[in-house]
């Protein structure tokens, strides 16, 4: 491969503060380094609480940081006021400290330099730092456009990047959240109802009587409100039917576990729908006056029965069927939930939309236990010029594809970052925030051609995740303990407003977002879209016009506010939904003009060979992705992921528990590293799991690297969706390779 | 007044939540902890069962630590809190071999440490860190000998069980099941 831009190890640099070493019994929780007391309970005087929201997952549970006296976050405790987390933080953000303290730390911007013929990274400057990238970008914007940057972000700091690019004159921002995500599912409830479910999800869990979860592993994925809320749904006695090959924490506490056949969810769906129509227990009155289309699905369904599910999906056809009538009977208090990652198998927006319409069937949607409307409070945005008009953007370069994609699809803009003859809108810089793409993204090949192609790769981050290493600059970001940041106006049953203030001093040379974007912007002559000193200024001015105050909300940390809308439908009012028609879409319009099925139908999906297992991954409830493997506050409670094993299968292959092994895709791409073995009944004999986020092959992560494997890199076959652009990744099969492979040269 | 905890089987998701708590609560050192979680599976696919239980000091009535203490260092708090005052401590282990729980670990300065019920907490009204953090709220701490307590509600109402009640230690945690 063309080496343009090498990758480049940070920690072997051996940069800035001196290198911490980290015996584990060394590294005290929180770096405070406070005396116990005589019975070894903890009497702090806690010097202050300082307000912030968690950034550690995208939930954004408001909490109070703790600082003792001299300046040390001892805890963070969530706050008691708000609906997101009622005064209970999950692990990762009750860990949210270890972030902080990890010595791991990006600590000053660096360069790429040659030196001695060998690349390398030197530490720089903010100013050198800065003056670079806007070189950079002026030179991109003199040659190609502005147009030709685009940026990639996760979480609370790809708005400053997303507003720096918008001033610049490109929309070209993409997220992994959508097409690597959520994106199916969004786009499913969207042609169906007229709206997405959002985040954090509209689901009524706490006062529903039946819960479906297809795949959504709710407790072991820690989505706060939604654990809690399921577990208060547990307490009142609430139906959960569970559909997983895996016996998810949440199946265990099921009333129904269908241990079903991966990729075949859209023939159980379907079964579904057909049970509750033929035998007529869907939700009449609620079909009749606010859906379309159900005489069409009636004949769709028609052939789709318990017993050709039966075939398909190994669930039992009475199962089928007394599974649907729970969901009847309690219609309409009932959520078949959404799910969240759903890019699974290539036809995951037909899947979500057999979702949206079951529970259009059962009248869900905007009832109490079912779907609610969520109110937020509309924050004003801080006075700025308007943004230029970009000459082209992302959508430009669809060529026709993925019609219903509302956000940018990463792969595609990664593509578009490829030069190719007579390629018209071509990207030549990224900036990277907040997201690990090496990692995140399974188009590995692509992804590492369009970095070798780029004139600008800027990555801002507060960890040596593995994308700092293809950078042409690195920018240390400080942690979300030590910055002020946008207002958390997310919608939910109450509107709410969190607070994000720094509970202490940024460490080493790291800067917030919002300061690195607004110094970029200035050096770019775009002063007047960062009209303001610093972000405590924005803050008070917003807060001022909806009546509150930085000083109030320093307080409080969180404020509520009135609802003015009805959190259900009114049986009274017209209500209407937001599609077309104004009614729920069964029979969709939009698909079948744009070519795709009205309906969603079943399709087979390739099955592993022999001596192959299907390769399905997921979450732990004390890690997020892989941004958590190296907070030492969560990786006592699970250092590495394991490959979970079904007995049958360990004892063909003469695996012992613990083994390590490595794992070989249907493609031949071994595992980075070895895998221990977890021999458990809890998975099905033709598939194996493990939760994504570990083997980092990065070595400045000191504690993280080479723990366990990373499943995205025997993600080499992608399905992808095309009605969106989402990335299927559930169709991948390996296998086990008991001693060391032999490491092939890479040319 | 006798403290105790009862902890729901069916709703608790062993997210290790209590675990973090209680470490940036008592400063735990990171590699040591005074309660873990852990899962039990039984059965065959696919009839299986998961059982998840977040443990620690079971706070026992008749405590083999607190008799083979040679210092005193372990010893009753008010309310039946198993409490060793670290400076009496010698780090003599006798403790942590008499435990049936495993509940005692040997802190790097010398000294063992376990759960405390976060006694600092409860004598100020709080309950302790696990229990106020806890995401599923399937922890119940309390006071046994206050009838209207949720503690003895939940255990009058639930069938439950403890650990290793065999060892004849009296146990003070109850697991909901």
């Amino acid at each position: 491969m063309h080496t343009r831009r090498k990758f480049i190890k940070i920690g072997s640099l051996g940069l800035g503060a001196a290198a911490l070493t980290t015996g584990l019994a060394n590294w005290v929780v929180g770096s405070a380094s406070s005396k116990n007391s005589s019975n070894g309970s903890q009497s702090l005087a806690y010097g202050k609480k300082v307000a912030t929201y968690c950034e550690v997952c995208f939930w954004k549970c408001a909490g109070w940081a703790y600082v003792t006296p001299n300046g040390q976050i001892q805890k963070i405790i969530g706050n008691d006021d708000d609906p997101q987390c009622n005064g209970r933080l999950c692990p990762r953000g009750t860990g949210g400290v270890g972030m902080f303290s990890d010595p791991d730390r990006l600590k000053t911007p660096l360069i790429r330099v040659t030196k001695d013929g060998e690349q390398t990274y030197r530490e720089a400057t903010w100013d050198e730092a800065l003056n670079f990238i806007a070189t950079k970008m002026k030179e991109i914007r003199e040659k190609h456009g502005p147009e030709s940057m685009a940026l990639f972000n996760h979480g609370s700091s790809g708005k400053y990047f997303t507003h720096l690019l918008n001033a610049f004159g490109s929309n070209n921002v993409a997220a992994p959240s959508f097409a690597q995500c959520r994106g199916p599912r969004d786009t499913g409830f969207e042609l169906t109802f007229g709206e997405s479910v959002s985040s954090p999800e509209v689901t009524d869990i706490r006062d529903t009587r039946c819960l479906v979860l297809i795949g959504s592993h709710i407790g072991e994925n820690m989505h706060n409100g939604q654990v809690q809320e399921m577990s208060e749904a547990i307490d009142k006695g609430a139906v959960i039917i569970t559909v997983d090959p895996r016996l998810s924490t949440a199946a265990s506490k099921s009333k129904y576990w269908l241990p079903i056949k991966p990729s075949t969810d859209l023939a159980l769906l379907l079964a579904w729908i057909h049970v509750l129509i033929y035998d007529q227990r869907y939700n009449k009155a609620y079909v009749e006056k606010y859906a379309e289309g159900f005489k069409e699905l009636k004949e769709h369904v028609k052939d789709y029965t318990p017993e050709w599910a039966y075939g398909i999906t190994t669930i039992k056809p009475e199962l089928i069927r007394n599974t649907a009538r729970e969901m009847a009977n309690a219609a309409p208090s009932v959520i078949i939930h959404p799910g969240r990652h759903t890019t699974w198998y290539g036809d995951d927006v037909q899947r979500s939309r057999a979702i949206a319409i079951l529970n259009g069937l059962l009248g869900s949607w905007g009832n109490r236990g079912g779907i609610y409307f969520k109110e937020g409070i509309k924050v004003p945005e801080f006075p700025r010029p308007d943004y230029p008009k970009p000459a082209w953007s992302w959508q430009d370069t669809l060529n026709g594809r993925y019609p219903f994609a509302k956000e940018a699809v990463t792969n595609t803009v990664i593509e578009a970052s490829i030069p190719a003859e007579g390629k018209k809108n071509v990207i030549k810089g990224w900036i990277v925030s907040g997201t690990n793409l090496i990692v995140s993204i399974p188009l590995k090949e692509e992804l590492m051609k369009a970095m070798q192609s780029l004139d600008l790769l800027v990555v801002v981050d507060t960890m040596p995740m593995e994308i700092t290493g293809y950078a042409d600059v690195v920018l240390p970001e400080c942690t979300y303990l030590e910055r002020y940041d946008d207002l958390r106006a997310t919608a939910h049953r109450e509107p709410t407003l969190a607070l994000r203030m720094p509970a202490v001093e940024p460490m080493y040379e790291t800067k917030p977002a919002w300061w690195i974007a607004k110094q970029i912007g200035e050096r770019l002559g775009l002063g007047s879209f960062f009209n303001y000193k610093d972000f405590k200024e924005v803050l008070e001015w917003q807060l001022n016009k909806i009546g509150s105050s930085l000083n109030e909300m320093e307080r409080i940390g969180l404020k509520k506010f009135e609802r003015k809308t009805a959190l259900y439908i009114d049986p009274n009012d017209d209500f209407k939904f937001k599609t077309p028609s104004g009614k729920i879409q069964f029979n969709s319009k939009e698909l079948q003009e744009a070519g795709f099925d009205a309906m969603p139908k079943y399709t087979s999906h390739p099955q592993p060979e022999d001596g192959f297992y299907r390769l399905i991954y997921g979450r732990a409830p004390m890690h997020t992705f892989s941004r958590t493997a190296n907070n030492r506050n969560l990786v006592a409670l699970m250092p590495e992921n394991s490959v979970w094993v079904n007995p049958q299968i360990a004892e063909l292959w003469g695996i012992k528990k613990d083994q390590y092994v490595w794992l070989k895709n249907q493609d031949g791409v071994v595992s980075n590293f070895s895998v221990k073995v977890r021999i458990t009944e809890r998975i099905r004999w033709d598939s194996v799991y493990i939760v994504h986020g570990f083997g980092h092959h990065h070595k400045p992560l000191t504690y993280a690297f080479g723990r366990g494997v990373n499943d995205t890199e025997l993600v080499t076959h992608v399905a992808t969706d095309p009605i969106m652009g989402g990335t299927g990744m559930r169709g991948n099969f390996v296998t086990f390779l008991t001693t060391q492979p032999k490491k092939e040269a890479k040319g | 007044m006798r403290y105790a905890m009862a902890i729901d089987t069916r709703k608790c998701v062993g997210c290790s939540d209590c675990v973090v708590a209680c470490q940036t609560e008592n400063n735990v050192p990171v590699g040591f902890c005074r309660d873990w979680v852990v899962e039990v599976v039984d059965g065959t696919y696919p009839n299986v069962s998961i059982e998840l239980r977040s443990e620690r000091c079971n706070h026992c009535n008749n405590s083999p630590c607190v008799r083979c203490c040679p210092t005193g260092a372990s010893h009753f708090e008010d309310g039946g809190i198993v409490v060793v005052n670290h400076n009496k401590c010698i780090g003599c282990g006798a403790c942590i071999e008499s435990c049936p729980y495993d509940a005692r670990y040997s802190h790097p300065e010398g000294y063992v440490d376990k759960c405390t019920f976060c006694i600092h907490r409860v004598r100020q009204g709080s309950d302790p860190a696990c229990v106020s953090v806890c995401p599923t709220k399937c922890m119940y701490f309390g006071d046994l000998s206050d009838p209207n307590s949720k503690i003895v509600n939940v255990l009058k109402n639930r069938k439950h069980k403890s650990l290793a009640p065999e060892a004849g230690t009296q146990p003070q945690i109850f697991y909901l099941l």
